[in-house]
């Protein structure tokens, strides 16, 4: 038996890692990919309440959290892809068109 | 009972070590191939708690078909390792310890409210028939709002990702 808090803390550090890459990363990938970190860690608490309270709407959650995410990559890569073709950097920094 | 909590720490360790890879890489080649790990190790604990769907899906969709992308495009943009500039500093200066007191606090605040509560192995009660069948009985409609968006999604990654000059002529 692992208590739900285990999980529910794993989960939370997932999360708090996917903020920290969001925050601290520069590549514009990357910080894609801590997004989906971020995503992953709720999916896990979101199994985890359901195994708690044996409700199957969590895992139903979880697929469409799953379709989502699929579709959110999908669109921002070729964000991604649009934004390297007209300022041919990676680096959010030097995407500072809007800034004053 | 104990090779429960045995194997949840050793696939726990797993995942916070790739995460923390990928926050500590510079290449993003290497970032993604630790999210791929993360996603394994994750899967790994979704069987632990008896979510066979959700750990197939998490392997075929997230580690299949989402870090491919990722891969493709990083090689596609031939991605390099990102450089330090001083925004990066600032942001890990103020970051860090935030999130570490942010996570502290997240798991104190759950190991203290939810301690006495414990899951076991393969607790979830449904195998995928069972979830087959809320999918098509319970949730039919977001289930077909979800193709829509997967249908638009696709849509809205070639139109953007087209090149514009590859538009196809009007006249002629």
């Amino acid at each position: 038996m692992v208590p739900l808090s285990y999980y529910l803390a794993l989960g939370g550090i997932l999360f708090a890692c996917g903020v920290t890459g969001f925050l601290v990363k520069r590549n514009i990938i990357t910080i894609f990919m801590s997004i989906e970190l971020m995503l992953n860690g709720v999916n896990l608490s979101f199994v985890a309440f359901a195994a708690q309270w044996h409700a199957l709407s969590g895992q139903i959650f979880v697929f469409f959290v799953m379709v989502v995410a699929a579709a959110e990559a999908a669109v921002g890569l070729a964000i991604i892809i649009a934004v390297y073709r007209t300022r041919e950097t990676l680096n959010v920094d030097r995407v500072n068109l809007l800034k004053l | 009972m104990q090779l429960h909590l045995v194997l949840f720490v050793i696939f726990g360790v797993v995942c916070v070590a790739g995460a923390v890879n990928l926050l500590v890489q510079r290449h993003p080649i290497n970032s993604a191939l630790s999210l791929v790990v993360v996603m394994g190790a994750l899967a790994a604990e979704y069987l632990l708690l008896g979510a066979e769907f959700v750990a197939a899906v998490q392997v075929i969709v997230y580690a299949g078909a989402i870090m491919v992308l990722f891969v493709f495009v990083i090689m596609l943009l031939n991605a390099g390792e990102e450089e330090r500039t001083t925004g990066s500093r600032i942001a890990l200066l103020f970051g860090v310890p935030g999130v570490v007191a942010g996570s502290l606090l997240i798991a104190w605040v759950l190991l203290s409210r939810f301690g006495a509560q414990a899951v076991a192995i393969g607790a979830l009660p449904g195998p995928p028939k069972v979830i087959g069948w809320l999918l098509f009985h319970d949730f039919l409609l977001p289930f077909e709002l979800t193709s829509i968006l997967v249908l638009i999604a696709i849509l809205g990654a070639v139109v953007l990702a087209s090149h514009p000059e590859a538009q196809p002529k009007k006249e002629r």
